[in-house]
C-alpha cells in the first residue's frame, strides 16, 4: 500500500487577515504558519494509522510550494510518513496546483491520494476533486471514516442530513474531515526523526492556471450588539420577529 | 449557448440549495443574455418542469437509477457532454457536498476556471470576477475566471431563491454513463432533521451546557423555530454531539439568516465558520464573552433560565 498524503501551509487559525498592495496580497508579516488542520487531523493520522495497522505501508507527503514550505512539511514528517515532496514553486491557482500532485502521483503509482477536505485559507476544496479527474481515479469527497480491506476501501462520507457509505476499489483519491482520525501532537522521537528523513525537491510540470485573484475585501463591520434583559425574554423574541424579520 | 446548472437531487427530490443555484443561474444568463438551462443527473420524484418558475428554460434529464447516488466521475462525465452539447458558457453548481465532489473534477475534464464558494454574482464589466469566501469567512476575494467556459460553485443559503413564472422543457439527455465504481452500501439519514448546510435557522451550543445530558432545551428551542442543531468544537470532540454538528474553521462553515449561539464563548476558530449568518444570536453568562463583539442580539445571564423561556415565547409567538 503505497498512499500519498497532500500537505498545504496555511495561516494559523487565529492570525490576523489584512492585505496589501492595494488589497491585492494577503499580509503576512507577523502570521504564524501552520500544517492546514484538516491534512494535518485527518488524513495524515489516519495515513499513519494504516502504517501502524500494515508495517508494509509507505506514505509520501506532498507539498507545492517554494521553499518557505519546509518548516511546514518536517512538522508534518515528525507526526509520521516516510519521505517528503515538495514541488518547488510559488502556489498559483487550484488547477495548476492540482497538476503538480496529479503528476507526482502518476509516476509515484499510489494505491490512494488522502486531501484534506479543504484548505483554511482559500477554502476552495478543489485539489482533490481536480486530481481525480486528471488521474481518472474515483473519488470520494468529505469522508468522516475511512477503512481498508485488502485492495477496497469502505469510506463513509457526508450527505445532507445524514452520511453514505461508499465502497470503492483502490487507486482513489479521498478528501478527509472530522471524523476520519483524532489530532496528534508530535513527539520528541518523531521530531528527531522527521530531521533526516528524505524530502526530495522537484521542479513543477508545465501546467496552466485558470484564475487569478483580482483583489482581496474584508467584510464590514457589525454595527455592533444590542443586549436585552435576561428578564425580558419574550422582547428578544419579538425583535427577531418584527425589528430582524428572521423568525 | 447557455449557462447550465447543475440540479442536484436527494432522494429524487431537488435540494433547496439548487433551487438557489437555478435562480442565480438565470440572472447570470440574463447578464450575459443567453438562457439558463438545467441538468438533473439520476431519478427524479419532482416535477421538474416546474422548475421553470426558477428561470430555466430546458432541463436535461439523465434519467437512469445506476445514477440515483453520487460518483463524481461518472455524474462528471455525464455533465461534461451535455455541456458541451448545450454550449455551455457558465456551468454552477451549489458549493454543497455534491458540488464539492463534481465542480472540481468538471473543471479540470473541461479546463474550465473554477471560483467555489462563490457569494454574489459575476461582475462582467472587466472581464468575468466572481466574488468568494476565504480564510474561513474572514475575508473575501474577487477571482477573475480567465477561460472560454467557466464554472462558479455557490456557496449554499448565499443568494435569495426567486420563484416566478414557467414552466422548462424536459429533455432526455443522450450521453454516456459508465458504470460506477463507487458503491453505496448504505444511507444513514438523521431523521426528522433539518440539514445544517441548508438551514434558515440554526441553534448551537457549547460547553456552556455543561454536559450532553443537558442538551433538550437546546433541542426543544430548535425544534420551536424548526432549526437545525450545531455545536462548538470542544462539545463534538468530547462526543456530547455528533461531529456532523461541528461548526467553524475546522468544522462545518455556514451562513443561516439566524444563528443562536448558547453557551459559546465565540473563539476565533468558531466565529470563522459562521460570521456569514445574517443575525446572531448570544445568550452567555459572561457579559466579556468575544461573540458578544460578534452578536446583532444578546443576553447576558443563565442559558438554563433564559433558553426554556425562549421557547415558550417562540412557541407563544408562532400560536
Ligand atoms: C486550530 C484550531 C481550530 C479550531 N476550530 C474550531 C472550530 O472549528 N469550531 C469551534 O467551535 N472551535 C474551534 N476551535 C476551538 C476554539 O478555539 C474554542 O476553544 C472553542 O470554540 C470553545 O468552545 P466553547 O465556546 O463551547 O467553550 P468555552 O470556550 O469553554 O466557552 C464556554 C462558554 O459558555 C459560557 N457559559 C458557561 N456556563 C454558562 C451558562 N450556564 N449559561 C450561559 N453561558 C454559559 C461561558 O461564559 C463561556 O463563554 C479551534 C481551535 C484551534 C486551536
Amino acid at each position: 500500500m503505497k498512499i500519498l498524503v497532500c500537505i498545504s501551509k496555511t495561516p494559523d487559525t487565529t492570525a490576523k487577515i489584512a492585505f496589501t498592495d492595494n488589497n491585492t496580497k494577503f499580509d503576512t508579516s507577523g502570521v504564524q504558519w501552520i500544517i492546514n488542520p484538516y491534512d494535518e487531523w485527518y488524513s495524515l493520522v489516519r495515513a499513519i494509522e494504516l502504517k501502524e495497522a500494515d508495517a508494509s505501508t509507505v506514505i509520501h507527503l506532498i507539498t507545492v510550494g517554494t521553499a518557505d514550505a519546509e518548516p511546514i512539511i518536517r512538522k508534518a514528517l515528525a507526526l509520521g510518513g516516510d519521505e517528503a515532496i515538495r514541488v518547488n514553486t510559488a502556489n498559483a491557482d487550484s488547477f495548476y496546483i492540482a497538476s503538480q500532485i496529479a503528476e507526482v502521483a502518476k509516476q509515484g503509482g499510489y494505491d490512494l491520494v488522502f486531501t484534506g477536505k479543504e484548505t483554511i485559507d482559500y477554502n476552495g476544496s478543489s485539489i482533490g476533486g481536480m486530481v481525480a479527474e486528471l488521474l481518472e481515479l474515483p473519488y470520494i469527497s468529505l469522508a468522516t471514516k475511512f477503512e481498508l480491506g485488502g485492495n477496497k476501501a469502505t469510506v463513509t462520507r457526508e450527505i445532507e442530513g445524514g452520511e453514505e457509505v461508499c465502497e470503492v476499489n483502490l487507486p482513489a483519491v479521498v478528501s478527509c474531515q472530522k471524523g476520519v482520525a483524532e489530532q496528534r501532537i508530535p513527539n520528541m522521537r518523531g521530531i528527531m526523526a522527521a530531521r533526516t528523513k528524505p524530502l526530495k525537491v522537484v521542479e513543477p510540470s508545465a501546467a496552466d492556471t485558470l484564475t487569478a485573484v483580482a483583489s482581496f475585501e474584508l467584510p464590514p463591520p457589525k454595527a455592533g450588539v444590542k443586549l436585552i434583559s435576561p428578564d425580558n425574554v419574550e422582547e428578544l423574541v419579538r425583535l427577531l420577529k418584527e425589528e430582524a424579520k428572521v423568525i | 449557448m447557455s449557462v447550465l446548472v447543475f440540479i442536484d437531487t436527494n432522494e429524487g427530490h431537488v435540494k433547496k440549495a439548487s433551487l438557489e443555484a437555478m435562480t442565480y443561474g438565470a440572472k447570470v444568463a440574463e447578464q450575459l443574455g443567453i438562457a439558463a438551462e438545467g441538468v438533473v443527473v439520476g431519478t427524479a420524484k419532482d416535477d421538474l418542469a416546474a422548475l421553470g418558475k426558477y428561470g430555466v428554460k430546458k432541463i436535461h434529464h439523465v434519467n437512469n437509477p445506476a445514477l440515483d447516488h453520487l460518483d463524481a466521475q461518472v455524474f462528471t462525465k455525464a455533465i461534461a457532454e451535455v455541456a458541451t452539447k448545450t454550449g455551455a458558457k457558465v456551468i454552477v453548481f451549489s458549493n454543497n457536498v455534491d458540488g464539492k465532489s463534481i465542480a472540481p473534477r468538471l473543471s479540470a475534464r473541461l479546463k474550465a476556471a473554477l471560483v467555489s464558494g462563490a457569494v454574489a454574482l459575476p461582475d462582467t464589466s472587466n472581464g468575468f470576477i466572481v466574488k468568494k469566501n476565504v480564510f474561513s469567512g474572514k475575508a473575501f476575494a474577487n477571482i477573475s475566471l480567465n477561460t472560454d467556459v467557466k464554472i462558479i460553485s455557490l456557496n449554499p443559503n448565499a443568494y435569495q431563491t426567486i420563484a416566478g413564472e414557467g414552466t422548462a422543457e424536459v429533455v432526455i439527455a443522450d450521453v454516456t454513463i459508465d458504470t460506477p465504481k463507487v458503491k453505496v452500501t448504505a444511507v444513514n439519514k438523521v431523521s426528522g432533521e433539518v440539514p445544517l448546510t441548508e438551514a434558515e435557522i440554526v441553534v448551537s451550543a457549547g460547553r456552556g451546557l455543561k454536559g450532553p445530558e443537558n442538551w433538550k432545551i437546546v433541542e426543544d428551542l430548535a425544534h420551536a423555530l424548526h432549526a437545525a442543531l450545531a455545536c462548538s468544537r470542544p462539545v463534538a470532540d468530547a462526543h456530547w454531539r455528533p461531529h456532523n454538528e461541528h461548526v467553524g474553521q475546522t468544522g462545518t462553515a455556514i451562513a443561516p439568516t439566524l444563528y443562536i449561539a448558547i453557551g459559546i464563548s465565540g473563539a476565533i476558530q468558531h466565529l470563522a465558520g459562521v460570521n456569514r449568518s445574517k443575525v446572531i444570536v448570544v445568550i452567555n453568562k459572561d457579559p466579556e464573552a468575544p461573540f458578544f463583539k460578534a452578536a446583532d442580539y444578546g443576553i447576558v445571564g443563565d442559558a438554563f433560565e433564559i433558553v426554556p423561556k425562549m421557547t415558550e415565547a417562540v412557541k407563544k409567538i408562532k400560536g
